[in-house]
């Protein structure tokens, strides 16, 4: 395999992994909220007592790995790929996310909220695809 | 109110968050393979760099405010909301750092704002 076609498959996999594994968090870090109730930060002992049940949650920390996956394809893919080029390739997680939440979690997503999905999706993928220098060079 | 606030640091801690460490991989430079050893270098290379610390700092505010949402709604209506950053950026930059924002990137920003307001409205 030539250099070239190794960065863009390095690159490729990377983007996949990024897109699979945030989503995968989220959805993760959500149902383990879900078991946890909407927390209460006062006064202190009631907020020890909701940093407790959030940090023995199975599915937090399963979330949490998850992202870190995310995190380190995402800073290993920007260390030799563009910001604007990135981006864009990303776009396809607000997709999957929801479609997760459907699936693993049992979601109701309307096909109004679908609908808003895909046009975020169209959305991000645009924004990405403009030039990242906005102001003239000197 | 306060859920209001929560979606606001999301948006705004992710955002630079997300700056902020794309700014120290680029000091750190680029990873010469994916071997473990290898990325664990990069890694403790990028822990050396202030921008990463403060790009994880403001990461990790967005991550508590992005569990207190995710406690009260679903994530299918969480994340795709947290799309609003980019509308967050595009106006941050015209009015505070005078940037010239494209005509195509005011496109995208429109499209996002559309497809959170459907997901907003398609809430159930």
């Amino acid at each position: 395999m030539t250099p070239q076609k190794t960065l863009h498959f390095k690159t490729y996999l990377l983007i996949a992994v990024m897109v699979i594994a945030g989503p995968l968090g989220n959805v993760l870090l959500g149902k383990g909220m879900k078991h946890v109730g909407e927390p209460a930060i006062w006064p202190p002992a009631q907020l020890f007592h909701t940093a407790s049940n959030i940090f023995t949650s199975v599915s937090i920390w399963l979330g949490i790995c998850s992202l870190i996956i995310f995190f380190v394809a995402y800073m290993l893919v920007l260390s030799w790929a563009d910001y604007s080029f990135v981006q864009p390739a990303t776009s396809l997680a607000y997709g999957v996310v929801a479609l997760l939440g459907y699936l693993l979690l049992g979601e109701t997503v309307s096909p109004l909220r679908w609908t808003g999905i895909a046009i975020i999706c169209l959305g991000v993928f645009v924004v990405g695809r403009t030039n990242p220098r906005t102001t003239e060079q000197v | 109110m306060p859920h209001f606030i929560l979606f606001t640091l999301i948006v705004v801690a992710g955002t630079g968050g997300e700056l902020c460490v794309s700014r120290a991989m680029k000091v750190v430079g680029e990873a010469p393979s994916l071997r473990p050893i290898e990325v664990a270098k990069v890694i403790l290379r990028a822990l050396r760099v202030p921008w990463m610390w403060l790009g994880v700092g403001m990461m990790a505010l967005a991550f508590f405010s992005l569990l207190g949402a995710l406690s009260i709604y679903n994530v299918s209506f969480v994340v795709p909301v947290t799309a609003l950053s980019y509308v967050a950026g595009a106006f941050g930059g015209v009015v505070f750092l005078r940037e010239n924002v494209s005509s195509q990137r005011w496109l995208g920003v429109l499209l996002i704002s559309i497809g959170v307001a459907l997901v907003f409205f398609g809430k159930n």
